[in-house]
């Protein structure tokens, strides 16, 4: 995984009636949490999975998210929600 | 208690269609004057932001045949403005590359495309007009365009045994979800039942060769297999429980709470001409009639499973259709004192012709042209 984006149709929305993040895909939504859709949102195909766990460690001080990023992103790919543009 | 938030709208634009499959789930009342007044695009511009304001997230356009609305990129513009995401549900026929590019510059989100069958003719024989390559063609344009695809295939005795056919071509078509839905006895399958019915081992082959394919490909298609209720011992919840998760518009208006339910006698259907989406669902008789589980008899009442909550007391259609009492349990379940009505279906009576799906009033009605 080099250079992740948003699987083909995955779409991410905040719900406001429910207050909550989701990644809406086919015939359904993935609830998430803040964290995770900050790091979604990073996910645009051209930033690489470096470079999204160093943007996210800015905001939150300096704090080191790599092996947080890498598994949210784990997950994520083994369930088809992202995959690599790098690919 | 309040009920949960609806998820799901189900928008039937129009019961016009270009094909004419024998197991459609419209009703069979379609060839009638009643859904001949369709809504305008206001109407369901208001009913997609009512829908969205009562918590629905997914949008279903499909009809019939959902291409023939002329005002369909208004209304899939007015659907990404309201914040759903929308699902085309398509026989494809209509669905060019320009139309596909059109719809994805209004905002579409998915495309679905039905196939009868992966064999060519068949495939035009059961949809009762030539359209196979026009599907094929339709599904390469939506992935060339990046729509994420779903292929439907609704299942039964003439098309089960071509089930790695199925497979093979949703591969082929690169497609991300593939629906293995065997038919559901409601609508037009009613009158085609004995024509579609399939065989255990028919089902057991094709369960069988889904699960090699699962096996084999993994996660990067999803392949959804139902079993068709006639065949379960226990029942499944209708479209997640009554009045739980989905409002379904009718092409007039009328609102319901699963598909079928038009043919349940002595319940009166709102109309979003009339009313709102909100009062519709947490107000309208017929979305409280049967939801929860307050309205239940026996044997749910007293459910020896505990079963009330996890399968909402199963289908109302199919409890009217086989036991002629909508509020009895859903005959499929094997505690059902009328279990007997749905063994006894099983046993599929000889091949017959398909009566094929069709607006036209009945002395109109005809076989139609170019199979």
């Amino acid at each position: 995984m080099t250079r992740p984006r948003l699987a083909d149709g995955a779409r991410l929305q905040y719900d406001d009636v429910r207050e909550e993040h989701l990644l809406l895909v086919p015939e359904g939504a993935v609830r998430l949490n803040a964290t995770a859709a900050q790091v979604l949102e990073l996910c645009d195909g051209r930033r690489t999975l470096d470079e999204i766990a160093a943007s996210l460690s800015e905001r939150y001080s300096g704090a080191d998210v790599g092996d947080d990023v890498r598994e949210l992103l784990g997950g994520m790919v083994e369930h088809g929600l992202v995959v690599d543009a790098a690919a | 208690m309040p009920p949960p938030r609806p998820y799901t709208l189900v928008a039937e634009l129009s019961y016009r269609c270009p094909l004419h499959c024998p197991y459609c789930s419209n009703p069979a009342a379609i060839t009638g004057e009643r859904y001949r007044d369709e809504l305008q695009t206001e109407h369901w511009t208001r009913v997609f932001a009512e829908a969205r304001a009562l918590g629905v997230l997914q949008l279903a356009l499909t009809g019939g045949e959902p291409m023939v609305r002329r005002d369909l990129d208004e209304l899939v513009a007015a659907a990404r403005a309201a914040g759903l995401y929308s699902t085309l549900v398509t026989a494809g026929v209509h669905l060019t590359r320009e139309r596909a590019a059109a719809l994805k510059a209004a905002g579409l989100d998915h495309v679905q495309v039905s196939v009868q069958s992966p064999d060519p003719a068949e495939n035009d024989l059961i949809a009762g007009t030539r359209s196979f390559d026009k599907k094929l063609a339709a599904a390469r344009a939506a992935r060339e365009l990046g729509f994420p695809l779903t292929i439907n295939c609704v299942l039964h005795r003439r098309n089960l045994d071509r089930i790695e056919e199925i497979l093979a071509l949703a591969e082929e078509l690169d497609a991300q979800r593939l629906e293995l839905a065997n038919t559901q006895y409601y609508g037009w399958a009613v009158l085609n039942q004995d024509a579609l019915m399939p065989t255990r081992a028919q089902l057991e082959r094709g369960e069988a060769a889904v699960q090699r394919f699962r096996a084999r490909v993994g996660p990067r298609i999803n392949v959804l297999w139902v079993l068709p209720d006639l065949f379960e011992d226990l029942p499944k919840p209708c479209t997640g429980g009554w009045g739980r998760t989905t409002i379904v518009v009718a092409p007039n208006g009328e609102a319901l709470p699963c598909h079928a339910a038009s043919t349940i006698p002595g319940l009166e259907f709102p109309n979003v001409r009339d009313s709102p989406l909100d009062w519709i669902w947490h107000e309208a008789d017929a979305f409280q009639r049967f939801r929860g589980t307050d309205w239940m008899q026996e044997p749910c009442r007293s459910c020896p499973l505990g079963r009330q909550e996890e399968d909402w007391g199963g289908c109302r259609c199919q409890a009217l259709r086989l036991t002629g009492d909508a509020a009895a349990t859903d005959p499929v379940c094997r505690f059902s004192p009328d279990h007997g009505t749905v063994l006894a279906a099983r046993e599929a009576a000889p091949n017959r012709d398909f009566v094929y799906r069709t607006t036209r009033r009945p002395s109109r009605r005809r076989r139609p042209a170019g199979v």
